[in-house]
């Protein structure tokens, strides 16, 4: 499919679209004037699409410098009347938190929605925290879509609640349902807006004491009156209805658990009736009460948290209801990881009792296995990228001046350098999350006298790295800070940020300097170097090592995956088998992809994958490696 | 339409397997546009971010009706595995009806030095599918796509591979259009030629 197509295609066009695809196309038809997000897994696509749409489409797009900001550009465009879109990763919410829960006590005048994309078992995050705790924190509604289709059209209905009631409405997806890639109708896109007023009306405006107190009340009385809307909408829905007469079992999910159960409740012909639950905060008691009123069991399906299972015990508590409930309190279903669609049917196994599998099928089926051990491949740095090399460097700088690994401390950050805590790198030791390496330098500095070299990428330096680094110069701690500047967004797929001459919208733009940040901390040593120049950066890292306060090594150089794109590369690396004593120390101590051992002994270069960074040609001890340029 | 198969209801499952870089999400989007072209639902299932950079990918397709996108254990039609050892990874996803294609090319993980576990012989991983599966096609698909005029193209003799198996529910001209909609221009001679080599490489070939 052609990008274009996402704005361009017309109503009644079927695309296949994966689900952050979708979610752009649900923006466009509900008419979003302004969009802004930080790039985050599983939720970036929708980024990267709006970013080369948004100019022709007429919407205004950005890449913010972090969640919070992007939350806050949306909140104002929505209280001047414009619809608003935020999105980001579910940890992106906790960056933004802060100006979330005083966004739902103002209210916004126009549609605004924050998607948020979760991320059961972790495929590129820290943690596999549950969003929809949020939506109780903050009194926000919350809808919850399960495939493609149902994220573009749920975004729209999201908008109408949203404007209905002058609050934020939160969609909630996860990994399964953002990556996932089905059939999507299109519908018309409305003219979009492109420009609001502000209205000023401080009392609705400014939460200080006084106004935030009606605003809280406001608040309550809102989801009151939307709970009633929750109740009616058709959004929540009563599949395998005929047999709800005879059933005494009946099965509650929501998002992408509900795909599961479904799969199973089809391919086994299970005659229970299931409630598929997708506007669900405020949960929808009544919706639920109904369902429930004559059944003696039923099984709660829901990934991450047992969110609604707990709704539903309080209200069977509350109503004085005997009705037995299952789901991960009582271990029916596990309470962490994403489920799929084994592990649902055998937790309806567990509690139904003459559970009848489709035999045939399950027969035939029967999952193939082997006695293989199998070796690992866990993802790691490209070739040619510079991250390796600065950690080469840096190794090396530790060697000549002595220091022990076990007196160095290497806290991380976010981004594709985290895969540096693998061997032989070993260089990532303490990380909370994004920008936490500078601040856990500042404590690990106070707390210990080892040595501290903290790593960042330059997209985490602009997101959260400037204010630790103005903390640890004031407070006069003492570590290197290395920011590794590959000049993009790697890890997320390569989207611009302040320090790159170029916007969201593909023109044009400032680029904010990074040594000019730190020397404007009053740092007592900041360089930038070229860290494919091991001569340049190994004495470079040894001095900073030794300066008693803060130090700043900027180790910029572009990443490869995009340089590659724009410049083809120049040599050609050989290795020269007369002088190869076979050491293997380029293999051990870069681990690079492209450099790997025959069976015979002998060291080869795979000039496919080599990007000729020429690091093991400089670090070689035989000079057995060397580079022919190509014509 | 629903595919007619032994179950009115039941999914045709494709599951791919390989490494990041090799084209997987590429050669799995031309394939479901391809499907929904010849009027089938569809629902797929993608990996991106930090798991793509150089670790195991796999897509996961189910052609016909079907909520989920994920495959379960054992439930697999045909099992497409970009590299031989990515094949033995996920063969619980098979079962003994599966049609495995294989490229025998491997790539080894980076940090196979210090690997508690060798990488095995080629040759003893297509024995050891061979030993559990009725159907294998294997293929070197790194070769034939250099010969087509560009190892990018890898993905593309796959495709042809797979368009090539007797069950296979896309027709070849579906496969090209959507090659058509989806590929560069400057690539897409080559692309074509490395399709039609991947075919008949599997054409050609009785199944070990």
């Amino acid at each position: 499919m052609n990008p274009k197509q996402l704005f361009q295609g017309k109503k009644g066009e079927k695309l296949f679209l994966l689900g952050n695809e979708a979610a752009v196309r649900g923006a466009l038809e509900a008419g979003v004037s302004i969009a802004a997000t930080y790039p985050g897994t599983p939720s970036s696509e929708i980024g990267n699409e709006l970013s080369k749409i948004a100019k022709e489409a007429g919407l205004y797009f950005e890449f913010s410098i972090n969640e919070k900001v992007a939350l806050e550009v949306a909140a104002a465009a929505a209280a001047s009347g414009l619809r608003s879109f935020t999105f980001m990763k579910h940890v992106g919410l906790n960056v933004a938190s802060d100006s979330l829960m005083s966004a739902v006590y103002t209210g916004v005048r126009a549609g605004m929605v924050i998607l948020v994309a979760d991320e059961p078992s972790m495929f590129s995050s820290q943690n596999e925290q549950d969003t929809r705790h949020y939506n109780r924190l903050a009194n926000l509604p919350l809808l919850e879509p399960s495939n493609p289709h149902e994220i573009k059209e749920y975004m729209k209905e999201a908008y109408r609640i949203s404007e209905k009631f002058g609050i934020p409405v939160l969609v909630r997806t996860t990994t399964r349902t953002s990556h996932m890639r089905g059939i999507v109708e299109l519908d018309d896109i409305p003219k979009i807006e492109k420009k609001g007023f502000f209205e000023k009306n401080p009392p609705k405006f400014v939460p200080v004491p006084s106004t935030a107190r009606v605003m809280h009340k406001k608040l309550v009385e809102k989801i009151d009156e939307i709970k009633q809307l929750c109740n009616d909408s058709t959004l929540n829905q009563t599949h395998n209805l005929d047999e709800m007469e005879q059933s005494k079992f009946g099965i509650i999910s929501s998002g992408s658990a509900f795909n599961y159960v479904m799969d199973v409740v089809e391919s086994d012909e299970l005659p229970v009736p299931v409630l598929k639950l997708a506007f669900t905060y405020p949960f929808p008691e009544k919706t639920v009460l109904e369902f429930i009123k004559d059944l003696d069991r039923v099984v709660m399906v829901e990934e991450v948290d047992p969110i609604m299972e707990r709704e539903v015990l309080a209200l069977i508590g509350n109503q004085n209801i005997s009705l037995k409930v299952h789901g991960k309190l009582d271990g029916t279903l596990p309470l962490i990881y994403e489920f799929n669609t084994d592990l649902v049917r055998n937790s309806f196994k567990k509690v139904l009792p003459n559970y009848k599998e489709n035999n045939k099928i399950s027969a035939e089926q029967k999952s193939l296995s082997t006695d293989f051990k199998l070796p690992k491949r866990p993802p790691t740095l490209c070739s040619g990228c510079p991250h390796r090399a600065a950690y080469y460097a840096i190794k090396k700088a530790m060697e000549n001046l002595e220091i022990d690994e076990q007196d160095m401390i290497f806290p991380t950050d976010i981004g594709c350098y985290t895969l540096g805590i693998e061997s032989p790198y070993n260089a990532g030791d303490y990380l909370l999350s994004m920008g936490s390496g500078i601040g856990a330098s500042c404590g690990f500095s106070k707390a210990t006298d080892q040595n501290i070299v903290c790593f960042i990428g330059d997209s985490t330096f602009f997101h959260a790295g400037i204010p630790p680094l103005i903390n640890a110069v004031h407070n006069k701690h003492k570590f290197v800070l290395t920011v590794l500047d590959n000049r993009t967004t790697a890890m997320t797929g390569g989207q611009p940020h302040p320090g790159l001459p170029v916007d969201g919208m593909g023109e044009a733009a400032p680029e904010i300097s990074i040594e000019k940040i730190a020397s404007a901390t009053g740092a007592d040593m900041v360089e930038t170097i070229n860290p494919l120049n091991l001569k340049q950066s190994i004495p470079l890292f040894e001095q900073a090592i030794k300066e008693q306060g803060v130090s700043v090594i900027i180790s910029k150089y572009p990443c490869m995956l995009i340089k590659s794109r724009t410049k083809p590369k120049n040599l050609l690396l050989i290795v020269d088998q007369e002088k190869c004593d076979e050491c293997g120390n380029c293999i051990n101590q870069l681990s690079c992809p492209s450099i790997y051992q025959k069976d015979d002994g002998t060291i080869k270069i795979d000039n496919f994958q080599c990007r000729a960074c020429t690091v093991c040609l400089q670090m070689c001890p035989q000079n057995a490696i060397r580079g022919e340029v190509i014509k | 339409m629903i595919l007619k198969r032994d179950k009115e209801n039941d999914s045709y499952n494709i599951y791919i397997s390989g490494v990041g870089g090799q084209g997987i999400i590429k050669f799995s989007i031309i394939l479901g546009e391809a499907a929904i072209n010849s009027g089938y639902n569809v629902v797929m299932s993608e990996i991106h971010g930090m798991a793509q950079r150089g670790g195991v990918v796999f897509t996961e397709l189910k052609i016909g009706n079907s909520n989920s996108s994920i495959i379960p254990e054992g439930e697999s039609d045909l099992l497409i595995s970009f590299e031989p050892l990515e094949a033995l990874r996920v063969m619980n996803k098979a079962n003994k009806n599966t049609v495995f294609v294989v490229n025998t090319s491997p790539i080894m993980p980076f940090n196979i030095v210090n690997s508690e576990y060798p990488y095995p012989d080629v040759k003893m991983i297509v024995d050891e599918i061979k030993s559990n599966s009725n159907t294998l096609f294997t293929l070197n698909a790194e070769k034939i796509a250099e010969e087509s005029g560009n190892i990018l193209s890898m993905n593309m003799v796959m495709l042809g591979a797979a368009a090539a198996i007797k069950e296979f529910p896309i027709k070849k001209e579906d496969l090209i259009n959507a090659m058509n909609e989806n590929l560069p221009l400057k690539t897409l001679e080559i692309n074509k030629k490395a399709f039609e080599r991947g075919y008949n490489s599997v054409k050609s070939s009785s199944s070990q």
